[in-house]
């Protein structure tokens, strides 16, 4: 079932860019919006209706931080760590996120809960230091307001 | 009579509870004089005026006086709530230094809403070109306005709209980068998410200029909002007629198209942001060829920052010459600061060129946090420098700062205090900038990472003196050979924290010790016995055991055993605990 939608999706997303100069990335854009990652089958079928060599689709992919290859977590967390974060102190949410979930930077949970992401400006200078969980941004953050914020993604699946 | 509100608000950062003193005093003032149903006394939270004393603000009137004393409020309940009058003495003059006219519509019109566009004047420079002007008088005007790129490098705009246009060829791109990347600059995102079709009308200015019917829009997947935006007013300028065929009832046709980047920061640099946009690795190329001669899909092509098009329409409304009256004599305009870091009031700030950098930090920033003294500016981002507090008397230029050994950049403008180590600082820039290196030219693939090697060496206590002169050569071979602006400048960081703090590096070296109690492997905490209370909060707190002793006998901790988590310190409620 999963597949025959898959294939859908991505026969439409060809369709409606294939005939503009520059396709790819937003291509990849759309594959990454509907699965949180780009997966490998997905690439190689998008490799034969593109007409494009896999390893020019893999060159374009591993180059951007952007897209992934592995399934995400249920939630994301990102802790900002753009120049107005880092000088108020977003180091110390870092250490304490990845104390609470037991993961490094860049790691999902045993559980597929939680991924965990450090990433460059969020744009939200003015409130740092910054941490996001999905598309919720939390300003301001202390230390001990972390635990916090993590326990209300947990009760919301209990 | 109109319900006069009193908004009332204790602007200073220290004594905050004044205000609660004053709420009393107001109210009881109202209930005595029999005002309650004329006049109600709300406290706010914010009027956007700092350190001026109690103020109040007297709505509808829009009054503000500032520095109140207690006597004052029988006066202002008995003159101005009663008798309408003004109280000259403590009427507070606006003198804001900032001045808008790129955000000038930013939270003041529904950004998506065409509509509040055009009544605040919008798209009548279009008008204007389109029926008035031919391009070469677009370049005209362009040159007496003195306009320069607002993305870092400050090239004169009309240069490169005009090699565009003297390109003979059928096709052309005009290409609005949106690609803001440097960690601490937010203001093309506001821009953006706040006013797109002030973008939207430079753009299609400049398609016009240089006889381009294609343009595209280069933003960031990581700013969602900015992406909608923009797409709906593209949708709606191609309603109203603004975009699409003849444009206007001309025959000029002008199309546009958004792309969206993909978190790489080197597609910031041009022919990197060209490469993205034809769907490959975003890697850059050599120039020359400059894009004006053969860049989008080897097409000759135009790129601008955002902040530079969202000038372009009130340039072109109001005249080269007015736009170039403001500024001094090689910066014209107002720019776009993001003012971060250890400021009290951070935030985007737009003020004219030649403001110096003290006004921007104390007089429209208030001050540092805490009260603390400033020990330098970062300017410039990833690619900038700092400059030390003994220069804060310079006028912003695009001059002035590459004098002093940084770069006007996007607008990032990050206080730093005496808290802060300037070795961490220069550590936290280059790691940025080795992780973002493409890795095409190896002096910035290498030597990026051979500056970090030192750099962490230097931090751990491990530094020799000699790796200082082996930070300034790399960083000198960087500047010179690497392909793209992104490696040239990636030392600058380096480059300037050693100029102007050689002796804290020394410091780091020499002594192994950082000053500013940063870099962890140099910082040793011990309890104080004549002020620990022996309460054992620091004991029960480590995670390590490093912390011995009794309630009897008081605590001290083991610097071997310690791993310098800092909870000790964080917990201690009497300041037993230092940190050196």
């Amino acid at each position: 079932m999963k597949k025959d939608r898959l294939q859908a999706d991505l026969e439409g997303l060809v369709k409606k860019w294939k005939s503009k100069k520059g396709n790819l990335i937003m291509i990849l854009h759309s594959i990454e919006n509907i699965y949180g990652y780009v997966p490998r089958d997905t690439s190689l079928k998008l490799s034969r209706l593109l007409d494009v060599p896999l390893a020019r689709i893999y060159e374009v992919i591993t180059f951007y931080n952007y897209f992934k290859l592995e399934p995400p977590g249920k939630h994301n967390v990102s802790v900002c760590m753009g120049t107005a974060c880092y000088l108020r102190d977003a180091s110390s949410l870092i250490e304490e996120v990845e104390k609470i979930l037991h993961i490094k930077e860049g790691q999902t949970t045993k559980d597929s809960m939680f991924h965990f992401d450090v990433v460059r400006c969020l744009g939200c200078c003015g409130l740092a230091p910054v941490m996001m969980i999905d598309e919720k941004v939390y300003g301001k953050v202390k230390k001990n307001e972390v635990a916090d914020i993590l326990s209300k993604y947990v009760k919301e699946e209990e | 009579m109109q319900k006069k509100i009193i908004y009332l608000k204790d602007t200073d950062s220290t004594q905050q509870d004044r205000v609660n003193d004053f709420y009393t005093l107001f109210s009881n003032e109202l209930r005595d004089t029999n005002l309650i149903e004329q006049a109600s006394v709300v406290r706010i939270a914010d009027m956007g005026l700092y350190e001026k004393g109690v103020a109040v603000k007297i709505l509808p009137e829009n009054i503000v006086y500032t520095g109140l004393k207690n006597t004052d409020v029988k006066k202002i309940i008995e003159e101005t709530i009663k008798g309408n009058k003004v109280i000259k003495e403590s009427l507070y003059e606006k003198k804001s230094k900032q001045m808008r006219a790129v955000l000038k519509n930013c939270g003041y019109i529904d950004p998506e809403s065409l509509e509040d566009y055009l009544a605040a004047g919008g798209y009548k420079a279009l008008a204007k070109v389109l029926l008035e002007m031919k391009p070469e008088q677009v370049v005209e005007e362009l040159k007496k306005s003195g306009l320069r790129g607002r993305g870092g490098a400050g090239y004169p705009t009309w240069m490169k709209w005009n090699f565009a246009r003297g390109m003979n060829s059928p096709e052309k791109y005009v290409i609005c980068n949106g690609d803001e990347g440097d960690p601490g600059a937010y203001m093309d995102r506001s821009v953006l998410e706040g006013d797109p079709h002030s973008v939207l009308e430079g753009m299609i200015i400049a398609g016009y200029t240089i006889g381009s019917s294609k343009g595209y829009f280069y933003i960031r997947a990581e700013y969602p909002l900015a992406v909608e935006r923009v797409q709906k007013a593209i949708d709606q300028a191609v309603e109203a007629g603004l975009l699409g065929n003849n444009i206007l009832g001309s025959n000029y046709s002008f199309e546009l198209e958004i792309r969206l980047g993909a978190g790489a920061f080197v597609c910031g640099e041009e022919t990197a942001l060209i490469a993205s946009i034809e769907g490959k690795r975003g890697t850059p190329h050599p120039r020359p060829p400059y894009p004006s001669v053969k860049g989008l899909w080897e097409k000759p092509t135009i790129i601008n920052n955002v902040e530079t098009l969202a000038n372009i329409p009130q340039l072109i409304f109001g005249g080269g010459a007015k736009f170039a009256s403001i500024g001094t004599e090689k910066s014209k305009g107002t720019k776009v600061f993001a003012l971060t870091g250890k400021v009290k009031n951070s935030g985007l700030v737009e003020v004219p060129m030649g403001i110096t950098i003290r006004e921007i930090i104390f007089d429209i920033g208030g001050g540092i946090l805490n009260n603390r003294s400033i020990k330098a500016v970062q300017t410039g981002g990833p690619s900038g420098g700092v400059i030390p507090q003994e220069f804060l008397d310079t006028p912003v230029d695009y001059e002035n700062l590459g004098k002093l050994g940084s770069i006007m950049g996007s607008g990032g403008m990050i206080a730093i205090d005496e808290t802060d180590c300037l070795v961490d600082l220069a550590k936290f820039y280059l790691k940025f900038c080795v992780d973002e290196s493409c890795g095409k030219c190896a002096p910035c693939r290498l030597g990026g990472y051979q500056l970090l090697h030192l750099l962490e060496k230097i931090s751990e206590g491990k530094g020799e003196m000699e790796d200082l002169d082996k930070l300034k050569k790399i960083s000198y071979a960087m500047q010179k050979a690497s392909l793209c602006g992104l490696g040239q400048s990636a030392s600058n960081p380096v480059f300037s924290t050693i100029r102007y703090f050689e002796e804290e590096y020394k410091k780091h070296i020499i002594e192994k010790k950082c000053p500013a109690g940063k870099c962890k492997a140099l910082i040793y905490f011990k309890i104080l016995p004549p002020k620990c209370k022996k309460c054992g909060l620091c004991f029960k707190n480590c995670p390590s055991a490093a912390i011995l002793g009794s309630r009897e006998a008081g605590y001290v901790i083991d610097p071997i055993k310690c791993v310098k988590c800092g909870l000790c310190f964080d917990v201690c409620k009497f300041k037993a605990v230092t940190k050196e």
